[in-house]
């Protein structure tokens, strides 16, 4: 038996200068900030108040920086798909052959969707939600930070398929029998199931934690009907996590017994059915796209509200509306394959509900209309990003509802008319929801604003370039173009795909400008610089200093009704109260662990030897995980008391803070 | 902002721009009905989808802070009637879309029979790595690559696949519908012009996929008959044989008749006998698990 299993050199592609390239480049730039950061002694401090941290603050930016570079990353692979199509027409087979072809928009999917929008996602909602229920942290905080570390587990066995062995050509949703062993006997596929099930371990893991800490941990007098609505919409796409990851965990671990142990689950022979996880996925996935989708609209009605000086028109009913789409989303999932071959009742009843969830998805758009309706709107980024989806997403709700009728998915179904649409409500409604919370909650996470100038410059650029780029796709899809196509014969489409990579193009103007609106904001962080609430805000995150302290709130705020800040400041400036003298107590808070980290380094061994079939490793791994569980489970303290003093002392530093 | 508008404009000029080939530009009765229910959801729902963007735009605008006409109402936050007006929007328009969805799956469905006077064709489909394989089991002859079908005519598929899973789909004509190992799906489709249109595979099926389209020519009945003749004239039997040297993977294959076909090839590639026979069928390099 060989010591390292499948692997040898051959698993570098040397004779591949566009992979080497970008591998040597991402190594590279690893290798320099590596080194950067030891040189400059941050070692100790990243460990310290980062790796180790187990406050949901610095686990949310943690988060969403990997985000941003997974964005990055799955940028590169749209724009060398885009490019790829706008040149391989007629005869000609462009700059990336079928075999590094099919491994983009493999890649450019998982990446998006589990390393992308999901990171940032959890991110946001682990940065605000504490804040917002007035709490001093998660249910579970080291469980927090051992979500993370698989999360980033799964990126990084992700990204180091780059440079060692290859990536999945099956597609991100892997369909056998494609992805079986028979028709893809490389590594690709084991890297795609084992970064998946590793972070999805640790997306479930988050799923737990806030359905824990959103049911029991609110401040006193936080009744249900008295939390911000982006609460309830996390509330909700939580709920989805637990209930919807376990499936996907349970069928990518068929089709892994299917690869590495001879079993039959989906394969061609042996009365393996591939429908069995055609459906099992989409049970899964169906509801994942509201994960997604809903944080992103309690964004939008935090932004929308906050901005137009104005309660949220119809909370009730946007709640109501969330719970009815969190349930609902359970019955839609075989829309996804109306044309593989099910009965009319069948495809009608899918069609019917999944026209039935976009009402109250109807609802939340006219609510937030009518939460404009009478305001004083402030322009500022997060608003505009806000306006832009609402405009956006309807075109794209439309359009879905367009293809939940069957006879019209019969032929559009595969399309790029099918691209357009989920680019059109993934990145209008999620990506457009997170641009908006990453500008609205930044000054609260960092204590100060992202520039102004440099943060239109890129809404717009990613508006105009969204619309350029995609809106091409919606007419080839008629056209009847599929998804996929490495080249294609048909000369009419290349115009079109031109376009649109002229779009994809503005689309990178506007990252490049995020980018550039990020450096000239640290550049600019004192004339940028912000106290506990800087933009008028009506929730509990604004009643903490910027940024906040670990503990979050010195005195655990007593919530009397709905919007509590916006209340208590209304109240104040009416009656004028004499200045409460107040007392600080001792505060408890979760001390730092190295659990999360340890457990990424095992989980990052034994997913890479099982993916290379080395065995002995892959059981080392397996001994460390245990062992790190172990070693946690017997600690001896997990808090760490901070004195009342420098309570206190951190309060008089910050004055701006409002006791509510 | 006003891209929204843009992007309505620019949806409209490619409903134009594409007539000329694709869905919007249907050969026959099944690609005709789909392309009306396309068009009446999109009315019934741009009906309401414009006037949003609209009133979204117009709302912002207006009610800009430095605006000093427009009234602020800062505690406006509930109105039973905009409500009522709020929930019952959306339910009517999914309650119409919804009616064209149910009354669809029902009047389209891909194994409906066409209604007409003339006998149906029938024709076998099996998707390959990377290539089609057209099974005419009344007239006994195979092609490849090639899909002669009498204008009409209503045709009659049944479809499967060697291995990948795949979706035949000619645009022009109407529905799609995958084709997977182990079992048939149906499929009833006819062409009311003469004419060459494009079909392909619409699920990603691995490296050659790009090549996996093929030509349906309809042509007058007797002029199909004079194709079916001559294609039993040319080319070898399909048979065992004959099927794995075919089902090897092989991409841009030039199309080509077969002058018979062995009784009961189909169900045996539907059965995935001639991939899990032997060495001589398998399609594919022995798998790693073999090699363990």
């Amino acid at each position: 038996m060989n010591l390292l299993g499948k692997l040898n050199w051959n698993a570098i592609p040397f004779d591949q200068p566009i992979i080497m390239g970008a591998s040597g480049g991402m190594v590279l730039v690893i290798v320099l900030i590596l080194s950067w950061v030891t040189l400059k002694g941050y070692v100790p401090y990243l460990w310290r108040e980062w790796l180790t941290s187990v406050d949901h603050k610095r686990i949310g930016i943690m988060y969403i920086i990997l985000a941003l570079i997974m964005l990055l990353r799955g940028f590169a692979d749209a724009l060398m798909m885009r490019g790829q199509q706008a040149v391989a027409a007629g005869g000609a087979q462009g700059y990336l052959p079928p075999e590094h072809f099919d491994q983009i928009f493999s890649a450019h999917g998982t990446i998006m969707i589990f390393f992308m929008a999901m990171p940032f996602v959890i991110g946001m909602m682990n940065f605000v939600v504490p804040l917002q229920l007035g709490v001093r942290d998660m249910a579970f905080p080291t469980l927090n930070s051992v979500a993370l570390g698989l999360t980033a587990s799964g990126i990084l066995l992700t990204n180091i398929s780059l440079a060692v062995g290859e990536f999945s050509k099956a597609g991100w949703v892997a369909y056998p029998p494609l992805s079986e062993l028979q028709f893809s006997p490389g590594v690709g596929v084991d890297y795609y199931l084992w970064a998946l099930q590793i972070s999805g371990v640790g997306t479930l893991m988050t799923g737990i934690n806030f359905v824990a800490t959103i049911l029991k941990t609110r401040a006193p007098g936080m009744s249900y009907m008295r939390m911000p609505v982006f609460c309830w919409t996390s509330l909700a796409a939580n709920l989805l996590i637990v209930a919807a990851f376990p499936v996907l965990t349970a069928t990518l671990a068929m089709l892994l017994l299917d690869r590495y142990l001879g079993f039959h689950f989906f394969t061609t022979d042996g009365q393996g059915n591939a429908m069995m996880y055609v459906n099992l996925f989409w049970v899964w996935g169906h509801p994942e796209v509201y994960i997604l989708v809903l944080p992103a609209f309690g964004i939008f009605s935090e932004v929308v509200s906050t901005f137009s000086g104005k309660p949220l028109f119809g909370y009730r009913s946007m709640v109501a509306a969330t719970m009815a789409i969190c349930v609902l989303s359970f019955v839609v999932w075989l829309h996804h394959f109306f044309t593989m071959g099910a009965g009319a009742n069948v495809n009608g009843f899918f069609g019917v509900m999944t026209m039935i969830i976009a009402v109250p998805t109807g609802v939340k758009v006219f609510n937030w209309l009518f939460t404009m309706y009478g305001g004083r709107i402030r322009f500022t980024v997060p608003i505009l990003w806000s306006i832009g989806f609402m405009v956006t997403f309807v075109i794209g709700g439309m359009t879905g509802v367009l293809m939940a009728v069957p006879p019209a998915d019969f032929q559009l179904h595969n399309s790029l008319f099918l691209i357009a649409h989920f680019h059109n409500v993934i990145i209008g409604g999620t990506v457009f929801g997170l641009m908006a919370g990453y500008n609205y909650w930044f000054p609260k996470a960092f204590g100060f604003k992202l520039d102004e100038r440099w943060g239109r410059v890129s809404f717009w650029c990613w508006l105009v370039g969204f619309y350029v780029a995609f809106m091409p796709l919606y007419a080839l899809g008629l056209m009847g173009m599929t998804r996929r196509m490495q080249h294609y014969d048909v000369a009419s489409w290349q115009p079109w795909l031109v376009v649109a990579a002229v779009g994809v193009v503005i689309i990178l103007v506007g990252i490049v400008s995020q980018v550039i609106q990020l450096v000239v904001s640290i550049r600019d962080r004192e004339q940028l610089k912000v106290t506990a609430d800087p933009w008028n805000g009506r929730t509990l995150e604004w009643a903490t200093a910027s940024p906040p302290a670990a503990w979050n709130f010195a005195v655990l705020p007593q919530v009397t009704d709905l919007d509590a800040l916006w209340n208590k400041k209304q109240r104040e400036r009416t009656q004028a109260q004499p200045p409460k003298e107040r007392k600080f107590e001792p505060i408890e808070v979760p001390k730092n662990s190295a659990t999360g980290f340890i457990t990424a380094f095992f989980a990052v061994v034994s997913g890479f030897a099982m993916i290379w079939h080395i065995w002995w490793m892959a059981g080392a791994g397996a001994i460390g995980l245990f062992l790190t569980m172990l070693a946690f489970a017997f600690r001896d303290e997990e808090e760490i008391e901070i004195p009342a003093e420098q309570v206190a002392r951190f309060e008089q530093a910050n004055q701006a803070e409002i006791a509510v | 902002m006003r891209y929204g508008l843009l992007a309505v404009v620019l949806i409209g000029a490619a409903t134009l721009g594409g007539c000329t080939e694709g869905v919007l530009d249907p050969k026959g009765p099944i690609a005709l009905a789909e392309r009306q229910i396309l068009l009446n959801a999109l009315g019934i729902m741009l009906a309401i989808v414009i006037p949003v963007i609209l009133a979204t735009i117009g709302v912002a605008f207006w009610f800009r802070a430095s605006n000093e006409r427009a009234r602020y109402r800062p505690n406006f936050a509930y109105s039973g009637r905009l409500e009522v007006l709020v929930w019952s929007i959306p339910a009517m328009t999914v309650f119409l879309v919804g009616g064209v969805a149910w009354v669809g799956s029902h009047d389209l469905s891909p194994r409906k029979l066409i209604v007409s006077t003339v006998k149906p064709l029938r024709v076998q489909v099996a998707s390959l790595d990377w290539k089609w394989l057209f099974i005419y089991p009344d007239e006994g002859v195979a092609s490849v690559n090639y899909l002669a079908i009498p204008v009409g005519t209503p045709v009659s598929f049944e479809l499967t696949s060697s291995g990948v899973m795949n979706s035949f789909f000619v645009p022009q004509l109407g529905s799609q519908i995958y084709t997977m190992a182990g079992m048939i799906t149906h499929l009833h489709l006819q062409a009311d012009h003469a004419g060459s249109y494009r079909g392909m595979s619409a699920q990603f099926s691995g490296e050659g996929f790009a090549d996996m389209y093929f030509n349906v020519e309809s042509v007058a009945p007797d002029k199909f008959a004079e194709w079916v003749d001559a294609a039993r004239n040319v080319g070898v039997e399909l048979n065992g044989r004959t099927y794995a040297e075919l089902a090897k993977p092989s991409a841009s294959v030039a199309p080509f008749t077969y002058r018979s076909v062995a009784p009961g090839l189909f169900d045996k590639i539907r059965v995935s006998e001639m991939q899990s026979d032997d060495a001589m069928c398998r399609s594919y390099p022995t798998s790693m698990r073999a090699e363990k």
